[in-house]
């Protein structure tokens, strides 16, 4: 890597998109999947079918509908408001990763929080517990399940590129990420380049499950 | 001794069934009351609604308190749900819903539990026996006015149940809490009001079909279902 210092942009492109739709999926998706996974409410059950549908949703679709919307001609883009990304931008792609990731993320707690014993809730509040204190409990006893989503949304951010590419535009040092590269050092033929960039990609994907598998309190080897 | 709380005209129904109709019950300060009753009678729901778990669909719970405040309330149940931590935490949880922190508390209950050896083990690699002791360690620890029992020696053996009766009146006489205790090993609820001079009352079909002290309920039952129901003729 010291002697190719044009890889460090990439890395560093890769990462904060994929922390950032992590960061924004975690902050939404996780209330969202306690909210489906303890209250009734109609309409819950499509909120559900639109989740499982997203976690099962190919990014290069979802990059797709990002570019449509924010496309100058599109329905967002036309609007020029301020906080609107533009596309070809690290925002653009941020906001693309974190549409595939939340429905991991929201998705993933919800069925945590479900397997959970149904009377845990009730027992904790003829405790006197209050909303807030149960609801803490719960997320701590559903964590493993919780950190499987945050590893799954982040691994689904982080490795995909048919949306990184369409919205993102794979420009050198300002959208250029290491999955985007690997396409095109593959498409240039050189492999090696592709393969390191690849290795590198597996080298952080490792290291961000050891860490969060550690945070849940858990060894590799559990 | 003075009311503690009273149930006036509970009404409560789950879909067409009605499981409590309850015209009036009024459980004193620091004392004892045994619920017996067939399966079904509606003893547990009844504790759920004293906790104010469900909301009755008629009636209400007025609080002898100043300003009817709320009372400090734990309820005990048959199947605890323990958090995935440590016997001592989940014990100490409880205590830390309401700000509070008693180290010494909680060792002396896991203590008097005979729990002390498994104060560090995770709380879910108990036998049911060993998690009923301590879901009871926790409700204890909160030093409640209104202590709820839903069958908490339901999974234990003779030792044991002989241990938590007197774990629980010893509390009772120290904290002056008021017990609704619900069993359907009639022996205990002998035991248990025998001992704090407390009453036993029979539900059935959700209504208290009788209510009376230790000696006229079990020696001399004036009514002919409570009768039927001590000598176990009671089919339901």
């Amino acid at each position: 890597m010291n002697g190719r210092p044009e890889l460090w942009p990439i890395i560093d492109i890769s990462l904060r998109v994929a922390l950032a739709a992590l960061a924004i999926s975690a902050a939404i998706g996780v209330p969202l999947g306690l909210w489906l996974g303890l209250k009734r409410f109609i309409g819950r059950r499509l909120i559900i079918t639109l989740i499982y549908t997203g976690m099962a949703f190919p990014p290069v679709v979802i990059g797709l509908c990002v570019y449509v919307l924010l496309s100058r001609a599109g329905p967002l883009g036309r609007l020029a408001l301020p906080g609107i990304p533009g596309l070809f931008t690290l925002d653009a792609m941020i906001v693309a990763q974190t549409l595939l990731a939340l429905p991991l993320v929201a998705g993933l707690t919800m069925s945590a929080v479900l397997g959970l014993d149904p009377s845990l809730r009730q027992q904790l509040r003829a405790l006197g517990a209050s909303d807030r204190q149960i609801a803490w409990q719960l997320v701590r006893e559903a964590r493993g399940g919780i950190v499987l989503g945050l590893i799954s949304g982040f691994g689904a951010a982080i490795s995909e590129v048919g949306a990184a590419m369409l919205v993102g535009g794979n420009i050198a040092g300002r959208t250029r990420s290491l999955t985007t590269a690997i396409v095109l050092e593959t498409s240039k033929g050189e492999f090696d380049m592709a393969l390191a960039l690849g290795a590198i990609l597996l080298a952080i994907a490792f290291g961000v499950n050891a860490l969060a598998l550690r945070l849940q309190g858990k060894t590799l080897e559990a | 001794m003075p009311r503690l709380l009273g149930v006036i005209g509970l009404h409560k129904r789950y879909g067409a069934r009605e499981v409590l109709r309850i015209d009036a019950l009024d459980i004193d300060r620091g004392s004892m009351l045994a619920l017996v009753g067939p399966s079904g009678a509606g003893k547990s729901t009844l504790l759920r609604v004293l906790c104010q778990l469900e909301t009755p669909d008629a009636g209400e719970l007025v609080f002898d308190t100043p300003g009817a405040a709320r009372i400090r309330v734990a309820m005990c149940f048959q199947r605890p749900a323990l958090l995935d931590r440590s016997v001592r935490d989940n014990v100490r949880v409880a205590l830390a819903f309401h700000g509070r922190r008693d180290d010494a508390r909680v060792d002396a209950l896991l203590t008097a539990l005979g729990l002390q050896s498994l104060a560090r083990a995770n709380a879910r690699t108990l036998s049911v026996g060993e998690a009923q002791r301590v879901a009871l360690a926790r409700a204890l620890a909160l030093e409640p006015e209104l202590l709820l029992l839903d069958e908490p020696t339901a999974s234990l053996d003779p030792a044991n149940i002989a241990l938590i009766e007197r774990v629980v009146a010893n509390e009772q006489w120290r904290t002056g809490a008021s017990v609704v205790w619900v069993t359907h090993n009639l022996g205990q609820a002998r035991r248990i009001t025998e001992a704090l001079r407390g009453r036993v009352a029979l539900l059935l079909d959700g209504a208290v079909a009788a209510l009376s002290d230790t000696a006229a309920f079990f020696d001399a039952p004036a009514d002919t279902r409570v009768a039927a129901f001590v000598r176990g003729d009671m089919v339901w």
